[in-house]
């Protein structure tokens, strides 16, 4: 499998603090990636820095450089905008817009132009279909979103990031403020997703590590200490931190 | 990249914005200069320090400067009382939510009426009803009823961050509801009673059709309890007077020139108050 | 023990006397406005009065329509809020979502400063400036007109439009934002595709304050708007319902009079209207 992301040499400061250092990391296409490590780490930062959310900090310095598809997405001549409708996003809290199920989906698409009834009609069963959320929403896309549970909000946020048609999902924590039953509706369509996309998922909770992940990738202290094979990581860590972290010694 | 359309969006709504903003800001930096232009060689110790003569043909705005003056104090010595009561009912003895929502929509409604409508109803309920006559009481008396909302808001405002451990601390030492009042909750409110004056100061200084039927157009030079049983115009009475029946306009921007120096102060100092109790809520 | 009891009873009382003030001031105004608005009316007709066109009070045989000036405190306030609220609504989200620190702290003062300068002010700037300028550009001979009511209304409604927008706008979820700009929507079009829909009850909240600022202005817009109780006309001297009480209440008495009050009365429910549906759209915002 050929690798879809590379980072190299990554590092990022907050002002005069340096929340990512030295980062380099290669992504596997069509698998799912796991960042871990304890809160502060710098794993939601460095995932920021895959689609350039940490742009919108004014404050915020980078250097080293991010491919993707062998193209450095730091470079000026690349297009924010055209970048993370390939590299999409779903967040920690689920975040639908204020408006119906059908102007959430159609949202993305819309912005990039496409206007067709029938078209959009098409996407947003298709994206909606790929999120598991279809048969529970098909009968109120009118509806606003606001009025779903916490996880078809979430669910709807996937299937809204996939109607741009994205190469890369990345999950920010996306099950954190799920209930165990909502949490593993989306680690089963994760795994069903890795078919056709490439995943990268930062989690606190190493089960769902284990559970749904090919590569993990520990980070402490802005460090990326460790990264490998899922099962490999957790069995036999190399690094004596990484050991301390799976077995609950701090963190 | 972006395709052309999108381009387009982009940039109509960003120049819309800078537009907007930029003629927002040349319309308050014109405005300033103008009357500062246009009325600061008016102002001369004469015209601050005189009342009009028509027989040396001279005009000084002192008596309407002092009726402004009076006009100020007579509101908020009434305002403040009544307002700061209002919000203690609210916040420390209402209980039924209905009669809270009930108030606080009057209040509502009292800030959205026109200062025509107040001078109207001044004019009939204080000068003709309570027969004061067109009096600056009672155009003290209509402002009162116009600035009780804000009054009211800043103070429950303010109120309601004294902490709730404190009204219990003291009724748990056997105070009465009253003296609870007096001695924690009072002390609470005096941020709000501050930037509830410094606002109604702004709103008296700038009202003007409130006043044209209460409080009349005299520019005679009066003490402060004789000005007030009598009729006067205010500063912003005379500048329309002075402009638009006398057309006499340099005295008009002298008196905007005033009132725009006035308007700067209060805006100055309602940040700076308001700066200071963040802080002081901080600590 | 019962002494105390009672002086609490009665401060209680006290208190309840000052809150039901505000309420008490409503009831007084709308009372005293309904039995002295009311008679001039009943003589007038109630038809003839409010579709009236011809306003005539001093004439020998007296003509009381007000239709002249209720639809001029319409189109006037149209007007003003069809120029007033896109440069407020710009100006807003530009203020919320995009301007430096600086930027937005001098536009904050400049606003404020803009919502404090007294009415009377406006007008007489809008008098030697504003009317002046409109009697050249288009060429008329007076240049005190609704148009220049119209201008000079905007603007006094601007401060309105963008604090109350500002305040709407900067209370949407940054959430919403980062989910748009993830979607690779750019910023200004995450601004105004979700960031304002987000923020829609605040923004209309925002244009009904904006119309009943301009409807109940008085001052500013009797000293540009030529006050002649003609049907309004864009380049014409017009009288608002504000101004035409303001302008004969000095001299008026009798029917004359009572006809003012009457006018009042139209203005007071247009304004109760307008509050209801400022507190409707206040209260969405808030859930």
């Amino acid at each position: 499998m050929s690798d879809i992301m590379t980072a190299k040499d990554l590092n990022l400061w907050y002002d005069q603090t340096q929340a990512l250092k030295n980062v380099s990391i290669k992504i596997p296409e069509k698998s799912i990636t796991a960042f871990i490590g304890p809160s502060g780490c710098g794993k939601s930062t460095f995932l920021k820095t895959l689609n350039r959310m940490n742009d919108l900090i004014p404050s915020v310095k980078i250097t080293g450089e991010v491919c993707y598809n062998g193209q450095n997405i730091y470079d000026s001549s690349v297009d924010v905008n055209e970048l993370r409708r390939e590299i999409g996003m779903v967040f920690q809290k689920p975040n639908p817009f204020p408006m119906s199920i059908y102007d959430n989906i159609a949202y993305g698409p819309r912005t990039h132009g496409i206007k067709s009834k029938v078209k959009l009609d098409e996407i947003v069963e298709q994206s909606l279909r790929d999120a598991a959320i279809w048969d529970e929403v098909k009968d109120r896309l009118k509806k606003n979103a606001l009025g779903m549970s916490g996880g078809q909000q979430q669910r709807l946020c996937i299937a809204r990031a996939l109607a741009v048609k994205p190469k890369i999902l990345l999950m920010d924590e996306p099950t954190s403020a799920l209930d165990p039953i909502s949490t593993s509706r989306i680690e089963e369509l994760a795994i069903e997703l890795k078919k056709s996309y490439t995943i990268v998922i930062v989690t606190h909770n190493m089960q769902q590590a284990v559970r749904i992940s090919d590569n993990t990738a520990f980070f402490l202290l802005g460090e990326l200490i460790e990264y490998g094979e899922t099962e490999k990581l957790f069995s036999q860590p190399v690094d004596k931190r990484t050991e301390d972290y799976i077995t609950g010694r701090f963190g | 990249m972006l395709n052309k359309k999108r381009k387009a969006y982009t940039i109509a709504m960003k120049a819309a914005m800078y537009i907007s903003t930029g003629l927002t800001a040349a319309l308050v930096i014109f405005l300033v200069a103008y009357v500062f232009v246009k009325g600061i060689p008016h102002i001369s110790w004469e015209l601050l320090s005189t009342k009009p003569s028509y027989i040396s043909g001279r005009i000084g705005i002192l008596p309407d400067i002092l009726n402004t003056l009076y006009i100020v104090l007579a509101t908020l010595i009434f305002v403040i009382p009544l307002g700061v009561g209002a919000a203690i009912y609210l916040t420390e003895y209402a209980k039924n939510k209905k009669l809270v929502g009930i108030i606080e929509y009057a209040a509502e409604t009292l800030s959205g009426i026109p200062s025509i409508i107040y001078g109207l109803v001044g004019m009939l309920f204080f000068c003709q009803f309570l027969g004061f006559k067109t009096s600056l009481l009672a155009g003290s008396l209509t402002l009162v009823i116009m600035n009780l909302p804000t009054v009211m808001r800043t103070t429950q405002e303010s109120l309601k961050t004294v902490p709730q451990s404190y009204r219990d601390g003291a009724f748990g030492l056997g105070a009465g509801k009253w003296r609870v009042i007096r001695t924690v909750v009072l002390p609470g409110c005096v941020d709000g009673v501050i930037t509830g004056c410094i606002l109604s100061v702004g709103r008296i200084l700038g009202e003007s059709a409130a006043l044209l039927f209460t409080a009349g157009f005299a520019h005679a030079l009066n003490g402060i309890f004789e000005g007030l049983t009598s009729p006067g115009a205010s500063l912003t009475v005379a500048l329309y007077v002075y402009a638009k029946e006398q057309g006499e306009f340099g005295v008009a921007f002298a008196i905007a020139a005033i009132l725009m120096i006035l308007t700067l102060l209060i805006n100055f100092s309602a940040t700076l108050v308001s700066r200071y109790f963040a802080k002081k809520r901080e600590l | 023990m019962k002494k105390n009891k009672t002086i609490e009873r009665a401060i209680h009382g006290v208190f309840l006397i000052l809150g039901l003030l505000t309420v008490g001031c409503v009831l007084l105004i709308t009372i005293y406005l309904v039995i002295s608005g009311i008679p001039a009316i009943a003589e007038i007709g109630l038809f003839d009065f409010l579709f009236g066109t011809e306003w005539a009070s001093t004439a020998a045989e007296p003509k009381y329509g007000i239709l002249p000036f209720i639809l001029t405190s319409v189109y006037g306030t149209a007007g003003a809020i069809l120029i007033g609220v896109p440069i407020g609504f710009f100006a807003a989200v530009y203020l919320s979502k995009m301007a430096n620190q600086k930027v937005k702290a001098f536009m904050e003062g400049a606003v404020s400063l803009l919502a404090g300068i007294p009415s009377v002010v406006y007008g007489l700037v809008g008098m030697l400036v504003l009317v002046p300028a409109v009697r050249e550009i288009f060429d008329i001979p007076d240049g005190a007109s609704l148009f220049s009511a119209i201008i000079v209304l905007a603007i006094m409604i601007l401060p309105s439009i963008i604090k109350v927008s500002m305040t709407a706008l900067e209370a949407v979820p940054k959430e919403y934002e980062d989910a748009s700009l993830a979607l690779g929507a750019t910023p200004v079009e995450t601004y105004f595709r979700v960031s304002a829909p987000a923020a829609k009850s605040g923004i209309a909240a925002a244009v009904v304050l904006g119309v009943g600022r301009a409807i109940g202005e008085a001052m500013a817009v009797m000293m540009v708007s030529g006050n002649v109780p003609n049907m309004p006309s864009l380049f014409q001297s017009v009288r608002f319902l504000t101004t035409a009480v303001a302008s004969e209440m000095s001299y008026s008495s009798g029917l004359q009079q009572q006809a003012l009050f009457s006018i009042a009365l139209v203005l007071f429910l247009f304004i109760m209207l307008i509050n209801a549906t400022l507190n409707f759209f206040l209260k969405k915002e808030k859930d």
